[in-house]
């Protein structure tokens, strides 16, 4: 069956260059230096990022930072938890957006 | 659970692993072997750069049946070494540079000659690593006294933790092998191994607990030390991050659950030809509990001996033939040369 998302296709997330070398140069430059140790270890930085490919939804994502994490020596209730913070936040956003609809409604109503 | 060994298993076969590994790498992945890689990086053939370390495999034996084993080792396992291969390997010893004996199995203490044996090298000045399981401290009364003993002859300690947690250290190495390994860590604490200023080494290696390479080794040593000791008031010298061998049962492993292709893609593209210089079957000989000759411990295990025909045996030890030998690649030795390296020390590059 044909998808749009095959999983072989993450392999060739570095020849993007083959088209605009310049710009995808800076990006991985940029990408690189992200994710080294900082302020934050490189560890924090892996379970953050798995924790937003769930928010984009990115499956790419969420297969290089499921290994990228467990290479890091996170446990799954680690990379468990880090999910359940990106849900939280989704799901806290849609929410305190009732706060808008409770205005418009009370604006409204008699 | 049982070696594959016992099970009939057609892994236990040395030629039908390496020509999985060969066919793998070559004919499914479209990848280069790995001397085609090492050529170019400069290094084949391979050659020794000193004869330093005396790796002594004191037989398969062990309490323990790890899913990993690249020894195939396990309580069914009856190969261990005589007294008189002991010898032989004493008198190369006493005739020859190599400043480091390193005693691992199976489980060397199992061995009913290991005590004597490490007396005998302490004897000729060398400097003596146990790889020690932690678990078999604990199996038998007549182990409970291993921490004294070490300490006595002032053995350094390396031993296998795979996690700072009882899940994933028991689903590689068994149920209830974390609960034991706190406890024998613990009693070699207590003797003084891993203490500030006691001089007495107590290493821990690390290694992924499924089909990943391990991370940073450094990184991996901040957070075992801060767990163990928060956690369970633990204390240990250093980490050394071992990459699995696709060999043996980690093979079996990696083809029964699927990650054959992948893993050995993965070390083929992770080469890192500085840590490929690193290797440690340049400084090191391991012997099998029989007294062949290898180059190392996972060499002995697919029984491909030195290429150094009239001295593969103890017996015919000789240290400037066998300095002069081209050290036995396969594809295995990608296991070697992915990202930082891995050896017995841990990261090479
Ligand atoms: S990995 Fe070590 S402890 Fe586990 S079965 Fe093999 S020799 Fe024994
Ligand atoms: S597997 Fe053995 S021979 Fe091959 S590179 Fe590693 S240490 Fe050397």
């Amino acid at each position: 069956m044909e998808t749009y998302y095959d999983p072989k296709d993450l392999k060739k997330f570095g020849k993007i260059g083959e088209f605009q070398k310049p710009l995808a140069d800076k990006f991985f430059a940029y990408y690189g230096e992200v994710f080294a140790e900082g302020a934050l270890t490189a560890r924090e930085k892996s379970l953050i990022a798995l924790a937003v490919a769930h928010t984009v939804q990115c499956p790419y994502c969420i297969d290089a930072y499921s290994v990228d994490t467990l290479e890091k020596g996170c446990t799954e209730e680690e990379m468990m938890e880090a999910i359940h913070v990106a849900a939280a936040i989704r799901g806290g956003a849609s929410l305190v957006h009732g706060v808008q609809m409770m205005n418009k409604v009370k604006e409204l109503s008699m | 659970m049982k070696s594959l060994h016992a099970l009939h298993h057609k892994l236990s076969d040395t030629d039908t692993q390496i020509e999985i590994l060969e066919q793998g790498v070559e004919q499914k992945l479209g990848l280069p072997l790995f001397q085609k890689k090492m050529d170019d990086a400069g290094l084949f053939p391979l050659k020794p750069t000193s004869l330093d370390i005396f790796q002594v495999n004191l037989g398969k034996m062990c309490n323990q049946v790890c899913k990993h084993c690249h020894v195939d080792a396990g309580p069914d396992r009856k190969e261990i070494m005589t007294r008189e291969t002991m010898e032989e390997c004493l008198r190369a010893l006493a005739v020859s540079d190599m400043n480091t004996v390193d005693m691992t199995g199976g489980a060397p203490e199992m061995n009913p000659h290991f005590r004597w044996f490490v007396e005998e090298c302490r004897a000729l000045g060398k400097h003596v690593i146990v790889r020690c399981n932690l678990t078999i401290i604990v199996a038998n009364p007549k182990y409970h006294d291993l921490p004294e003993f070490y300490r006595k002859h002032n053995v350094e300690v390396v031993s296998s933790l795979p996690f700072y947690n009882a899940d994933k250290t028991d689903r590689q190495r068994g149920t209830g092998v974390f609960k034991d390994s706190v406890r024998a860590l613990k009693m070699l604490n207590e003797v003084g191994y891993g203490q500030e200023g006691t001089g007495l080494m107590l290493n821990l290696v690390y290694n992924p607990s499924g089909a990943f390479l391990p991370a940073s080794q450094e990184s991996l040593k901040r957070q075992f030390k801060r767990a163990l000791k928060n956690e369970f008031d633990i204390e240990f010298n250093d980490l050394y991050a071992i990459t699995n061998i696709p060999i043996s049962r980690y093979l079996d492993y990696l083809i029964s659950s699927g990650n054959f292709e992948g893993y050995m893609e993965k070390l083929v593209n992770s080469f890192n030809p500085v840590a490929a210089q690193g290797v440690m079957c340049r400084n090191t000989l391991s012997v099998s509990w029989d007294g062949y000759l290898f180059d190392c411990d996972f060499n002995q295990m697919l029984e491909l001996p030195v290429a150094s025909p009239a001295h593969q045996h103890i017996r015919d030890f000789d240290a400037q033939a066998l300095m002069e030998r081209e050290i036995v690649l396969n594809q295995h030795c990608y296991g070697c040369t992915a990202g930082a390296g891995s050896s017995c020390g841990g990261a090479t590059a």
